[in-house]
């Protein structure tokens, strides 16, 4: 028995149905350490957190908490030996405050009267301070960031009294500024003596924040590292089986024709503010244009007006040498627009269908995928299959709920969709979220060869690196303006991020 | 390993959907609830549902009225099945009924002595369209300014149900009826034609065909994947550039036309005139119809037996010395547990 380890996972396995999503898993966590799981989309890393945190049971195996054989039945359970989880989606009631959200469920305490909430804030914002968690427990949840509602979740796991604290993907959400923040945060929980699991699939932050690293691969538990004595490239070959693709050489740009053309753009946000403002960008067939900025300033606005989601107040929109009248979803489709949403399971997916369903969200007026108002049932699903097995989606089967594949399994299916028609505009927002390093290499190397075939693609991303390797110039928004712009050459790290803070 | 642990119950936070066993077990619940209350009165609960059961199923008239009761519950159940696909709660499939009667029964009132082959698609005809216009008066306060269809479709009930009082009583009553409230009955070139000497009409046909037709469409045409998308999620289908509100206006026009041709087959088939009171709450019942299916149009066929059992199974144990509004006590503790299992229908038994 070891008293030194928070987390001792002997021989667990999980089964869904017939995926084998742990096999034989050992796992051990020492105390007060920051604990990175890594592995490829679907090698059974959630699958993991979701075993501690009581929401799954292992089909067999043994989990041992601080050197006891623990039974974790429920989250309560979870929750009761000092395990307190932060899901990729948030699970906050948006109308109630910060501060309801987290006493919520909180049940020796019948009568919440003013002066006991009173005190109850008083107690998390100490809480919250202590942790350099900034947050305003009085404002209701729908309020607040998604940055701001993270911290809302880890100040609940700590109200909750856990040592252990286990974030799935905490930064793939968040903005470099925010990830960067959150860091911070996890060194004072482990000063504290508190243990933290976290997944990410950026190599550079676990590097930068890991005491140790796991991998996991096809749902095999390959190896445990000291941060200390190893390396980004030694984890990424140990992921993946192999060394990491070459990205793909940046062919010479040949300027096209202008496709895009959008001026003087006033656009207005979903609280009535002004969301674009007096804002001009050209886009020419051939080219990735970058948009950077902090989240919130346009981004999002700017995709939903391109997708015909969002209508305009005034300004001029061509596209094709034709200038657009409304917003109109099918239109912007029909004329080869495609969109990849910045959440993908509130926009873009339909948890409870299947593959060849969500694959057919674009495409079903097509003459290829329906013909007089019926669907072709059989090509569908063969089609389906070939998208499936081409972009390397992981799932049981066809027919199988999309909720049930791993995050990053969504995600290339997502992409697959809206790239596999060559469009003519791509508009995609974290186009790599939740992808592992393959799965990225992948995405990028496609978004280059609809570059080099002459299409465009509209990079909507806070990843300064990802927007530094594939744009040929990138656009920088703040409040709703046009900052600035660069090209693919003389992009400089500096000067995009003094743009983005609106300084220059 | 430990004694108990044989079975263990696991909760599944992805389930959306309650697995099937939920349904079965809200079904022998409910006979298991309402079982106490037979036994309060003295009565032995075995017996009666063997009588019950009898009553329904075990003899050709029982079968034959089983089915009669089961036409109405399939054909609203379907409409509101529908309807609920996409998330649109529509609770007015007894006033949609209602106005299909009323519709239907204008026909032989003021053209009277039209030939059969007339008569009776006019009927169809109009008792559908009137179930219609009465769906689209929830759907268009829905569309236009957002106003819940509950709300509209429970009034609408009453609206229908106070105008059948009022024709019944007053304009349609029957002269030759002894004061009482209803019309003059209908000619036999006003009568759907019947299943030899039993009640069964031609309305069986014209839910299957309905059950069987919905099947086909929502499986294999772009309107049916469309529902499919909103009903999944709403918010992917206006990312797809689906027309929401289109799809709910033709839903409800649907919904409350499968609702009025039941109503029009009731007078028609079963009752021969209009009545006060022509409906023992079909409309209501056939909500549990529709979620007892889970929607699924098949399953909406084999609940609606069910259900109609249940009501003429009611009726046989009044020789019992117990009201038939057992059947009514049934029916709602089916959907009592049906609703509390689909919130423990997230949790999932697992065999170790
Ligand atoms: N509820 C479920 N039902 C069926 N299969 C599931 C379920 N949850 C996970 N799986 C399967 O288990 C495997 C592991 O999934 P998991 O979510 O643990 O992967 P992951 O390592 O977190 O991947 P990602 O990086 O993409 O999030 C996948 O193949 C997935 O399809
Ligand atoms: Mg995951």
């Amino acid at each position: 028995m070891d008293e030194t380890l928070a987390v001792d996972l002997r021989q667990i396995t999980k089964q869904f149905g017939t995926t084998l999503a742990n096999d034989h898993v050992n796992f051990q966590v020492r105390k007060g350490e920051i604990h990175a799981l890594l592995g490829e989309n679907g090698a059974g890393k959630s699958t993991v957190m979701c075993m501690l945190s009581g929401v799954y049971r292992p089909t067999s195996g043994e989990i041992l908490l601080n050197g006891a054989v623990a039974r974790i039945h429920s989250p309560k359970d979870a929750v009761k030996l000092g395990v307190g989880m932060v899901f990729q989606n948030f699970r906050l009631v948006p109308s109630l405050t910060a501060a309801e959200n987290i006493v919520l469920g909180e049940t020796h305490q019948v009568w919440r009267t003013k002066a006991w909430m009173a005190r109850k804030t008083a107690e998390i914002e100490a809480l919250a301070t202590r942790f350099g968690l900034p947050f305003n427990a009085g404002r209701q949840v729908w309020q607040l960031s998604v940055g701001e509602q993270q911290r809302v979740e880890i100040v609940k796991t700590l109200y909750r009294g856990a040592e252990l604290i286990i974030l799935d993907e905490p930064t793939s959400v968040l903005t470099p500024g925010e990830a960067d923040q959150l860091f911070v945060t996890l060194q004072q929980l482990r000063s504290e003596g508190k243990t933290v699991i976290l997944t990410t699939h950026k190599l550079k932050e676990v590097m930068a924040v890991a005491d140790r690293i796991s991998v996991m691969r096809k749902g095999k538990m390959l190896a445990t590292l000291d941060r200390s004595a190893t390396d980004e490239r030694e984890v990424a070959r140990l992921m993946v089986g192999q060394d990491r693709q070459e990205p793909r050489p940046r062919k010479a740009r040949l300027k096209g024709p202008t496709l895009l053309d959008m001026r003087n753009l006033v656009v207005i946000g979903d609280h009535g503010r002004h969301a674009l403002e007096d804002f001009h960008m050209t886009i020419h067939e051939g080219e990735i244009v970058g948009i950077a900025g902090v989240a919130g300033n346009g981004q999002k606005e700017l995709a939903e007006v391109l997708a015909g989601l969002r209508m305009w107040k005034s300004g001029t929109i061509t596209f094709r040498d034709t200038k657009w009248k409304g917003a109109s979803v099918r239109h912007s489709i029909e004329s080869g627009i495609s969109h990849v949403p910045e959440n993908r399971m509130k926009s873009g997916l339909a948890g409870s269908l299947g593959s060849v369903d969500n694959l057919l969200v674009k495409s079903y007026r097509t003459p290829a995928r329906s013909k007089m108002g019926f669907l072709r049932h059989a090509e569908n699903r063969l089609w389906s299959q070939g998208l499936v097995e081409q972009f390397d989606v992981k799932t049981a089967h066809l027919d199988a709920p999309v909720h049930h594949m791993s995050g990053g399994n969504q995600q290339k299916l997502l992409f697959a969709r809206e790239i596999h028609q060559r469009p003519h505009l791509m508009v995609a927002v974290h186009p790599s979220q939740g992808l592992d390093v393959g799965a990225t290499d992948g995405v990028h190397n496609l978004l280059m060869t609809l570059r080099d075939e002459g299409k465009s693609v509209l990079l909507i991303s806070e990843d300064l690196d990802e927007l530094l390797l594939l744009s040929d110039r990138i656009v920088v928004l703040f409040g709703g303006r046009v900052m600035g712009e660069v090209t693919h050459d003389a992009a400089d790290r500096e000067h995009l991020g003094m743009m983005m803070a609106g300084v220059v | 390993m430990n004694q108990r642990g044989k079975f263990r119950l696991e909760i599944d936070p992805s389930g959306k959907e309650s697995p099937w066993w939920v349904t079965v077990l809200a079904v022998v619940l409910a006979f298991g609830l309402v079982a106490v209350f037979i036994a309060a009165t003295g009565k032995n609960p075995g017996a009666v549902y063997a009588k019950m059961l009898g009553g329904a199923f075990g003899t050709e008239f029982g079968l034959t009225e089983t089915l009669v009761k089961a036409i109405p519950l399939m054909l609203c159940g379907l409409g509101v099945s529908l309807a609920y696909r996409i998330q649109v709660w529509n609770i007015g499939a007894e006033g949609q009924f209602v106005a299909g009667a009323l519709a239907a029964t204008a026909v032989t009132i003021y053209l009277p002595g039209l030939p059969f082959w007339i008569a009776l698609p006019l009927m169809l005809t109009v008792g559908m369209l009137a179930g219609a216009v009465w769906g689209l008066f929830t759907a268009l306060p829905k569309v236009l300014f957002n106003v819940n269809e509950l709300i509209i479709s429970l009034m609408l009930n009453y609206v229908a149900l106070l105008a059948l009082d009022f024709f019944v009583f007053g304009p349609w009553r029957d002269p030759a009826g002894m004061n009482f409230p209803g019309t003059r009955p209908f000619t036999a070139e006003e009568s759907l034609p019947v299943l030899g000497a039993t009640r069964l009409h031609f309305g069986l046909i014209l839910g299957l065909l309905a059950v069987a037709l919905a099947a086909a469409f929502v499986k294999t045409t772009r309107w049916g994947y469309e529902l499919r998308l909103i009903g999944a999620n709403p918010e992917a289908a206006r990312h797809a550039g689906i027309n929401i509100r289109g799809h709910i206006v033709v839903v409800m026009l649907l919904s409350g036309g499968l609702a009025g041709i039941a109503g029009m087959a009731e007078v028609s088939g079963v009752t021969h005139r209009l009545l006060y009171g022509i409906s023992p709450g079909y409309g209501y019942t056939a909500i549990i119809v529709a979620w007892i299916a889970r929607l699924n149009p098949f399953g909406i066929v084999v609940s609606a037996v069910l259900f109609g059992g249940l009501i003429v199974g009611g009726y046989s144990v009044q020789t019992l010395g117990l009201p038939s509004s057992i059947s009514s006590l049934l029916q709602g503790s089916v959907l009592f547990f049906l609703i509390a299992g689909s919130i423990l229908g997230k949790v999932r038994v697992r065999w170790n």
